[in-house]
């Protein structure tokens, strides 16, 4: 069942991935990206980390899509049905780097199943679901945030930060007085 | 001083240099809402900037001073590695930052907002090079990569610079992209984004390499990327012509420097067991590189486009380090990037000089009979020229020819070959500037154009850096036993992650 749930989760936020991308319409591509954040979070159930799944949905595909929506329709660029992806040659020869590409990870993953990935996932799951009871399910993803992963953390404050100012700096209106 | 992280304050004095210059950055950056709108030119938040890039080398010098860590595994080295790479940003850093001041008042940028770009893009590149952890690399990565995407594009008034921008971000948002899968994929088969983790993972054979090759392939796309080595580089001629030229200069020096000590630790660390299946694949592109990059710079007619293919050489030469992967070659390559990012910052302060502090005079005609105008900054151009191109009794020389001891070591004679070859053909391009400067009549109407001024702390900038250039020429012994001192902390790491390893 839940390989099943997998697969069909898998498919519909690879499909919705390239919807983004070859949607005609920015509107269209933005619903995309919600089919994708949102199977995205199905597959955080899976793995049954529930509160990563809740924040993937409220934040994400809610508040974030929401307001991309609201850009959208205010700037009224829902409007744009020009194409541009050209299928020249170059398209053809980057369809074969990327078929390539999948065949190589595809071979990798699937030729030698001996070598799985490290540590005893048994035990893992098991230390996890102790913490969990522990902390709760918040506490586990909370304790190691605030405490090993502190630098990391900062450190997406500070690009966040840096983000706001790019932003700022590209888009805010000319100034006549400083000759712009 | 010994830093355990046994608290978290240890990671504010392990990141003090870091820390400094994030807080000064925000501190210009609310200089810039208090600044009198009475037409004042932003030299003072430049001035503030350098005071900020002059207090975080105080810190890294006190790290340098004898703060060490226990263990060498956490997620933030403490090493003479990340210290030297330390200096060179900041100085990197500095000498843009000075370059800047006249350009930035020059063309009305908004300076307080430029400048505080700069500090937080270093402190990007200062983190990239302090991250034992892949999280924090990708994270440092992105802070400067952000800073640097805007700054490409900051002049908004000239729509090359527009244009670089954009290109710079659409493709390096897309390399990032690479980056981090391959991030994932090594997350995947080693259970761990510590470098040094991963280096254990790989050595005692936990690591499932099925995941673990296709990861690392990726890792060295996206950083190939960052480095612009043939054939990612396809950004790097249009971005650095667009870009206002103190930026490029910044974007030469530094984020090249940046991307190569992260590129160097992931690869001579954490995947040194896998070095087999790397290594080849590092040889093709590097000696790619050194060919296509010397190749397309001959035909250039633009100063600013033939430095860019130049500076995607000079990455293919500092490839051949890391395929190499020995301690020679590694202090080579640390030497190499300290006189790399002195004479690239130093020929762009010339291009800038020469385009009156805008884009202007950049094709290589405009150079004509400039020698002969600016008798000194002729003279400075050209040693910067002839270092480029790695003439005997320069820095450059001696960088090239420690890089060269590197790939001996490691036996790689052809690209050894390719290297020496590929310079031949580099003083070409490089004595053409200085040929059209000394024996080229000025253009039509140069002399009714406005006069090249230089300002004083630009001259001040070109006179350390051909100081240093030829002192490190003729005297390289100190600059190089600090390089070479600075190498052997990191390979204590790996070796003490394979001697931890083999029993």
């Amino acid at each position: 069942m839940t390989e099943i749930l997998f697969v069909l989760f898998a498919v519909v936020a690879t499909g919705g991935a390239i919807g983004v991308v070859t949607g005609r319409s920015p509107v269209a591509s933005l619903l995309f990206m919600v089919a994708t954040l949102a199977s995205l979070a199905g597959i955080f159930v899976l793995f049954e980390a529930h509160f990563l799944a809740a924040i993937q949905v409220l934040v994400y595909a809610g508040a974030i899509m929401v307001l991309f929506l609201f850009v959208i329709m205010l700037l009224n660029l829902g409007h744009d049905y020009r194409a541009d992806l050209k299928f020249g040659a170059w398209f053809l020869l980057s369809l074969v780097v990327v078929g390539l590409t999948a065949g190589v990870l595809v071979q990798g993953l699937t030729g030698t199943d001996e070598a799985g990935p490290r540590g005893d996932g048994a035990a893992v799951a098991a230390a996890l679901d102790a913490a969990v009871a522990e902390k709760g399910a918040v506490g586990v993803i909370a304790d190691p945030l605030f405490t090993d992963y502190v630098v990391a953390f900062e450190l997406m404050g500070l690009l966040l930060l840096v983000a706001i100012v790019a932003a700022v700096v590209l888009a805010k209106p000319r100034n006549p007085e400083a000759g712009e | 001083m010994l830093l355990d992280y046994g608290s978290s304050f240890h990671y504010v004095l392990a990141l003090l240099p870091e820390l400094v210059l994030a807080i000064w950055g925000m501190g210009v950056l609310l200089a810039g809402a208090y600044r009198k709108r009475d037409g004042s030119s932003g030299q003072e938040a430049g001035w503030l900037a350098l005071a900020g890039l002059a207090l975080a080398a105080v810190a890294n010098g006190w790290l340098h001073s004898g703060v060490s860590e226990v263990g060498a595994a956490g997620m933030i080295a403490v090493d003479r590695f990340r210290l030297f790479a330390n200096w060179v940003l900041i100085l990197g850093a500095g000498l843009s930052v000075v370059i800047s001041l006249p350009y930035v008042a020059r063309q009305k940028l908004q300076a307080e907002e430029y400048y505080c770009l700069i500090l937080f893009a270093v402190v990007g590149m200062m983190f990239m090079a302090a991250a034992r952890d892949l999280m924090i690399i990708f994270l440092g990565l992105e802070l400067m990569s952000i800073g640097v995407y805007a700054l490409a594009g900051f002049n908004r008034r000239d729509r090359r610079s527009a244009e670089a921008g954009l290109k710079y971000f659409l493709l390096g948002a897309f390399s990032s992209g690479f980056l981090l899968f391959g991030i994932a994929l090594v997350y995947g088969a080693a259970g761990t984004t510590n470098v040094h983790a991963v280096a254990m993972a790989v050595a005692d054979g936990t690591a499932a390499s099925a995941l673990m090759v296709p990861g690392a392939a990726l890792l060295a796309t996206g950083f190939a990327f960052k480095v612009s080595a043939v054939p990612f580089h396809m950004w790097t001629p249009d971005v650095y012509e667009g870009a206002p030229t103190p930026v490029t200069a910044f974007m030469a020096a530094t984020v090249k420097t940046a991307g190569f000590v992260a590129f160097l630790r992931v690869f001579l660390v954490g995947l040194e067991g896998l070095h087999g299946e790397w290594a080849d694949v590092l040889w093709w592109i590097s000696a790619i590189t050194m060919v296509a990059g010397n190749v397309v710079a001959l035909v250039q007619s633009s100063v600013k486009r033939m430095l860019a293919y130049s500076s995607i050489a000079h990455g293919g030469y500092l490839l051949v380090a890391l395929v190499a992967a020995n301690d020679t070659a590694t202090s080579g390559m640390l030497f190499y990037l300290l006189v790399y990012t002195i004479m690239t910052v130093g020929a762009f302060a010339v291009v800038v000089t020469v385009g009156n502090q805008s884009e202007a005079n950049a094709r290589i005609e405009d150079y004509g009979g400039f020698g002969w105008r600016k008798p000194v900054l002729g003279v400075f151009m050209t040693v910067l020229l002839l270092s480029l191109a790695g003439f005997p009794g320069t820095a450059g020389f001696i960088a090239k020819y420690h890089l060269l001891l590197g790939a001996a070591e490691s036996r790689l004679w052809t690209l050894s070959v390719i290297l020496v070859l590929t310079t031949v053909v580099s003083y070409w391009y490089y004595l053409r500037v200085a040929w059209y400067m000394w024996m080229k009549e000025a253009p039509e109407g140069v002399d009714s154009a406005e006069p090249a001024v230089t300002p004083f702390a630009t001259r001040l900038v070109l006179a350390a850096s051909v100081a240093v250039i030829i002192l490190a020429g003729v005297f390289p012994g100190a600059a190089l036993d600090l390089a070479a001192g600075s190498a052997e902390g990191l390979r204590g790491v790996s070796e003490a992650a394979g001697s931890a390893a083999g029993p």
